[in-house]
């Protein structure tokens, strides 16, 4: 079973939190930032899988981790998951985005947090993988889609919410955005 | 992470200068969430952070609360970000459960996720939730229905499921498969969180996995993976289901939609092959099922994308798992081969996870890689290393624990995590700590100091700084000791055996999946063990904190140490309240404070003193003051007895009386082999007779006494002689004297100023050598009986005694006498060979300690003539004496036995006797002498006991036929009587003689007076009684118990002042102990005995050697 889903940036700013076992408010800050420190500290070039730090539960748990550009995707599993698995599953999940999203970036985390929220829904329910086809958890995004523009909503179409932002006027340097390379590289699937 | 910096600063003037852009005006005055991500990145500290999240909280706050609510959607995606922050907005949780509950499809969404987000399981507003979720359940709109299915898979209150349950349940009968699926994920929440809730539907979850949508079944194996994980048996008609599914899978059979990287329904795959595993577990006939499709998969899973190596990890584990196949697994260990040498490093780590979880059943497939394994243990990457290093932790041994340990030092030195330090160093304290200690404890054994196990043990109870890393070490401790007691206790020494003892104890409960009863079992089995001393018998009683059963066992006791601490248990097992006083959980942390002085004990003393009792004194002013009052100074005592001893062992005399003092030597001889050599050395002239052995005695039964092994039974003549040959062999250096508080409370408080230097050695140090013996001794049919014995006996102190006992008779060839109560045995008849020759060297010199009791009689038979004086008869002028002795059958002649005794003769037939000491009986051997010239035919033997024996035996002239009657005593009893009837046929008449044997007898128990201390505490059956004192001139006291010790076999352990001890004892393990101490002019006397009727036997025997002297 999946326990957390963490997305942060390269500076430990949580992009996207999520939770399937309990942990208290200032608990799951902690854990956001143990991670964080753990994940931050491994070069590129290592593998993807480290042993869950004390804070979410010792030796039985995973933390299974990409690192796209300047976001951090770490799903926390227990030993019932296949690490080689839920690392493909980052990978769907990341396409997904990508393709809801065109071209997805940090910026898109921050302003639709509610938006991946969706998304992750589809993905992933309760803790468990609910569905790992893209093209069925986009067709689901979609459905809702269409639900959302025909109610006319405040931030109606996705893709033209991004492109405001990405044109946001930014009047200092930022400090927790990495605007340079904004966009999330997906990669070709050869990661390691 | 700098190029990205850099990256970053060069495109910010780009966007920058993007400011008039039209569309980001727009955005950024309308989107709240906009203004608060910007302000936010503006800011340069995390107080002002806080302070700006403060505002935003207030503002969303006030907003949320006003009747306008079209802006809800975005303040709770605002309120969202915040949380995410870290900073609470618990105001909004009551408006977010509104927003579900009344807003349009979108805002309920955005509510149900904010819900989801913010609340938890046992947040009192979810029950708010419940209606809002019944309704949506019902809805006809999709995505109401997904939302409510969602939200209820995330967390839902416990107690409402039931309400819900049957609305989910009609949901798998859905006809959107999206929606059966997340029901079937929603009741798998529902199992998880109230497994008894969902107990009905069992068969409906059969129906999802038999879903003509692959994705419902998908969603039914998690539910299955759990179910069988809990319970494999109950789920083993699903196998060919579920092979048939992962063949179809394999096959290709699902969709091209579910082909991932051209890979058919990888994590369906995977999950499949986890089921298989579970089900295949130690189960030959489901694993059989499932060869085929792991073949399959093997072959199919060709290697091109990252997603195949997942299921061909899977496969793998899953082949090692179930019952092994031959084939599968050579596949399986180069499937391994693969991952361990990729150079995709992700692969490298799933394939030390292989190695690491087959190594123990396939060791030789680490030694296959152990080349990519030592690179492995240098590789950049911390994780990678690790894993290795858990792969050496899984094969360490005893040859290669040191470098692993050192590797794994290393690595904790470059290593700065702190949740992989603290794991790693509780894996080199476990390999190295306890199974250093181990071996330590078992190769030192009882020769260490003991301030060693126990400085092991504070060590393990204090710990060290992390409560982890103590629980790990104290768990591992567990873990061995278990297996160790599982293995064979009895070769542990009583040291490391006491020390598991109190690991166990104390440590037993942390391993959840042992059960008390267990240990407790496994401890048990120390009790009963024969080898196990007394000392850590009460060790492992004191683990039986409740033991109910074992402490009333035991209350009994005949071992006073372990009958006190059985029953301290019983009062505690029965006293609630003192038991948490007394026994505090982890007490061990808690430093005692001891009050040295026993100042507690002040109003007690003070009271005493009051009522008249002595004030105390300190031992060695007592023993100064006594040293005055009562010169009685042990060295002459031992070091003139030897003297003594050979000049009368030249003499070739085998005089009871000098005999036993010679085992009265034996006994004091603790102090002399402790004086060294020049022991030994004066022995060495003493040609046979009891020298060396008295020697060798003392020291096997230091040995034994610490040991404690199976009671050799029959130190025999072949001991003797091996001890013999073996003479040269230089006795262990006798170890450090273990302090043993009780023992020397116990002997001085019987005798005061007695030294109190305790001699008893606990700790010696087996050497092989008794192990020979025994083996040697083997032959003899009655050792086991002996042996078992002892081990029902439950005292290990006797089995020492015993050894001196066999020793001492053996040594000396004490005249003892026949304690007989019944005979029971038949005999055995050898053919006395006729021989004629020489001198008979057997000067049957009979002394009055011979024979107690009544003197053997000679009863008339049909002649008349009445012997009423059987002194024994000797007939000197008597041209032929025929060597009785060497009439002996060859297994009685080496073993210890009387002087051959005449009983009575006439001209023609004379009747001896003589008794050998088996260690389990006593044989009765009578000779039948025939100093006639004719021969006696039809000499009947008739002795008068239960089993009447009637020999007919024919003795050709001057020949002497022998008998063996083998006595064992039941009990002991006063007055035993053998009688016996001889008629004879000559060729003249047909006279008759009968006899009579009746006698009385022990054995002097040679003891020192520290084991006879012990002895003394043990024993549970005494008797009290006032003898006459004899005063014949010479001090009272002395003059009495040597005429005890001349008539009755005692041994005199040691006189003190106005008090004596004295050991004897009937056969082995009967042995009885006296106390005398002389009040005015009586001798109070005080038995003591294992043995209920012996005490009183002795009392009578007593009295009576007193009065006929």
């Amino acid at each position: 079973m999946i326990k957390a889903i963490l997305i942060f940036n390269n500076h430990g700013k949580p992009r996207l939190i999520r939770f399937y076992q309990y942990f208290a408010e200032d608990m799951q800050q902690q854990i956001i930032r143990e991670t964080f420190h753990l994940v931050s500290k491994r070069d590129d070039n290592v593998c993807n899988f480290l042993e869950g730090g004390s804070l979410i539960g010792g030796s039985d748990y995973k933390l299974i981790y990409r690192h796209y550009a300047t976001l951090y995707f770490v799903f926390c599993v227990d030993s019932s998951e296949s690490e080689l698995g839920i690392l493909d599953l980052i990978q769907v999940f990341v396409e997904t985005l990508d393709k809801c999203f065109e071209n997805v970036c940090e910026l898109d985390l921050i302003f639709h947090m509610d938006k991946v929220h969706y998304i992750l829904q589809e993905v992933v329910m309760g803790g468990m993988v609910l569905e790992t086809n893209m093209n069925e958890i986009v067709a689901q995004v979609e459905v809702q889609n269409r639900m959302e523009k025909s109610e006319g909503g405040l931030s109606a179409a996705p893709a033209r919410a991004v492109s405001a932002v990405k044109n946001m006027n930014l009047p200092e340097i930022p400090r927790n955005i990495n605007i340079g390379d904004i966009n999330i590289k997906v990669p070709s699937l050869s990661p390691f | 992470m700098s190029d990205v910096v850099e990256k970053t600063l060069t495109a910010l003037p780009s966007l920058l200068s993007l400011d008039s852009q039209p569309g980001s005006a727009k955005l950024s005055s309308t989107s709240k969430l906009g203004n608060l991500i910007r302000g936010i990145t503006e800011l340069t500290s995390k107080h002002e952070e806080e302070k700006l999240i403060q505002r935003e909280l207030a503002s969303i706050k006030e907003q949320v609360s006003s009747p306008n609510t079209s802006m809800m959607k975005e303040l709770m995606v605002r309120a969202i970000y915040c949380e995410s922050l870290g900073y609470e907005a618990s105001f909004s949780y009551i408006h977010a459960i509104k927003l579900a509950q009344q807003g349009t499809v979108l805002e309920k969404r955005v509510g149900y996720l904010a819900v989801s987000l913010f609340l938890n399981e046992s947040h009192e507003l979810l029950l708010l939730l419940v209606n809002t979720v019944l309704k949506d359940l019902q809805s006809t709109n999709l995505i109401e229905v997904c939302m409510a299915l969602t939200v209820v898979s995330q967390m839902f209150p416990k107690d409402m499921i039931p309400a819900i349950l049957p609305l989910v349940e009609e949901k798998l009968n859905h006809p959107k498969e999206i929606i059966r699926r997340k029901a079937v994920l929603a009741l798998y929440k529902f199992y998880l969180i109230a497994p008894n809730q969902v107990q009905h539907i069992h068969n409906k979850f059969r129906k999802a996995l038999c879903d003509k949508d692959p994705g419902v079944m998908t969603a039914s194996l998690h539910i299955y993976l759990q179910m069988i994980q809990e319970n494999p048996e109950g789920y083993k008609d699903l196998t060919a289901s579920f092979v048939t599914i992962l063949k179809q899978v394999v096959g290709g059979k699902l969709p091209m939609d579910f082909n991932y990287h051209s890979v058919p329904a990888p994590w369906l795959q995977i999950q499949l092959l986890r089921i298989l595993s579970l089900l295949g577990k130690n189960d030959q006939s489901t694993s059989e099922i499932m060869y085929e499709v792991l073949d399959e998969s093997l072959r199919r899973a060709e290697m091109n994308h990252n997603i195949t190596y997942a299921i061909l990890y899977e496969c793998v584990k899953c082949i090692y798992t179930i019952h092994p196949k031959s084939d599968l697994l050579e596949k399986a260990a180069k499937c391994i081969g693969n991952f361990v040498l990729s150079p995709k490093i992700n692969l490298k780590y799933l394939g030390l996870k292989a190695l690491t979880y087959v190594v123990q059943q396939d060791p030789k497939l680490a030694l296959q890689h152990q080349m990519t394994i030592i690179e492995c243990l240098d590789h950049p990457d911390l994780i990678i290393k690790r894993e290795t290093l858990e792969l050496l932790f899984r094969i360490t041994n005893a040859q290669n624990v040191t470098v692993i340990v050192e590797k794994m030092l290393e690595f904790l030195h470059s290593n700065t995590d702190d949740y992989t330090t603290i794991d790693l160093v509780g894996k080199v304290a476990e390999l190295w700590f306890i199974e250093t200690m181990n071996t330590v404890f078992s190769v030192g054994g009882d020769m260490m100091q003991p301030d060693i196990p126990n400085s092991f043990l504070k060590l393990l109870s204090e710990g060290f700084d992390t409560v982890e890393e103590d629980r790990k070490l104290r768990l591992f401790a567990v873990d061995s000791y278990v297996s160790l007691l599982q293995g064979e206790p009895g070769k542990l020494p009583q040291r490391f055996l006491q020390v598991i003892s109190w690991v166990l104890g104390e440590y037993s409960h942390l391993r959840e999946e042992l059960e008390p009863a267990t240990v407790m079992r496994l401890l048990a089995k120390l009790l009963d063990m024969k080898q196990t001393s007394s000392e850590t018998k009460s060790w492992v009683l004191l683990v039986f904190q409740s033991a109910q059963e074992v402490s009333e066992t035991y209350g009994s006791s005949m071992d006073t140490v372990l009958r006190q601490r059985a029953q301290e248990l019983q009062h505690l097992s029965q006293d609630c309240e003192l038991r948490a006083r007394v026994l505090p959980q982890d007490a061990g942390l808690e430093p005692l404070e001891v009050d040295s002085s026993l100042s507690f004990l002040d109003g007690f003393v003070s009271e005493a003193l009051a009522a008249g009792a002595a004030p105390y004194k300190p031992p060695h002013q007592r023993q100064e003051e006594l040293a005055q009052a009562k010169a009685l100074s042990l060295e002459p005592y031992g070091l003139s007895l030897p003297i003594s001893m050979s000049s009368c062992s030249i003499a070739d005399r085998q005089s009871p009386t000098l005999l036993s003092m010679s085992s009265g030597l034996s006994g004091d001889s603790t102090d002399l082999s402790h004086k060294g050599s020049s022991t030994t050395l004066k022995l060495d002239g003493v040609k046979r007779v009891w020298g060396r052995e008295g020697y060798l005695a003392q020291r096997e039964a230091v040995e034994e006494a610490a040991q404690v092994e199976v009671p050799s039974p029959l130190r025999s003549p072949s001991q003797q002689a091996e001890a013999d040959s073996s003479h040269s062999q230089t006795p262990t250096p006798t170890p450090t004297p273990e302090p043993d508080q009780e023992k020397q409370q116990l002997a001085s408080s019987l005798f005061f100023g007695l030294s109190s230097q305790s001699s008893v050695c606990l700790m010696g140090k087996s050497e092989p050598t008794p192990q020979r013996f025994r083996r040697k001794a083997k032959g003899q049919a009655s050792s086991s009986g002996a042996a078992e014995q002892i081990s029902n006996s439950l005292v290990s102190a006797p089995s020492a005694v015993d050894n001196f006992l066999c020793n001492n008779l053996l040594d000396s060839n004490i005249t003892s006498q026949v304690g007989i109560s019944s005979s029971e045995q038949t005999s055995e008849l050898s053919q006395g060979p006729a021989t004629t020759n020489g001198t008979c060297d057997t000067e049957a010199e009979s002394t009055d300690g011979d024979i107690k009791g009544s003197n053997p009689s000679l009863i008339i038979g049909d002649n008349g003539l009445v012997a009423a004086d059987p002194t024994p008869h000797k007939d000197p002028g008597s041209p032929k004496d025929f060597c009785l002795s060497s009439h002996l059958p060859a297994e009685l002649s080496e073993l210890c036995r009387s002087e051959i005794t005449p009983l009575c003769s006439n001209q023609s037939l004379g009747l001896s006797a003589c008794h050998v000491h088996k260690e389990d009986s006593l044989v009765l051997v009578v000779f039948i002498t025939n100093s006639s010239d004719a021969a006696i035919r039809q000499i009947l033997l008739d002795l008068d006991s239960e089993q009447l024996q009637v020999i007919y035996h024919d003795v050709t002239s001057h020949s002497v036929a022998m008998h063996q009657f083998s006595l064992t005593v039941k009990r002991p009893s006063v007055h035993v009587e053998v009688v016996g009837m001889v008629s004879y046929q000559l060729p003249v008449g047909t006279p008759q003689e009968s006899l009579t044997l009746c006698r009385f007898s022990c054995r002097p128990l040679t003891v020192s007076t520290e084991e006879y201390g012990t002895m003394w505490l043990s024993f549970s059956h005494d008797t009290k009684q006032n003898l006459t004192l004899i005063s014949d001139g010479e001090e009272p006291l002395t003059a009495t118990l040597n005429v005890l010790k001349e008539k009755l076999q005692l041994h005199i352990v040691e006189i003190i002042g106005m008090e004596g001890i004295i050991a004897c004892q009937l056969l082995r393990d009967q042995p009885c102990l006296m106390h005398c101490r002389v009040h005015a002019d009586v001798l109070a006397v005080w038995l003591r005995s294992p043995v209920p009727d012996l005490p009183d036997c002795l009392i009578y025997h007593c009295q009576r050697a007193l009065q006929e002297h």
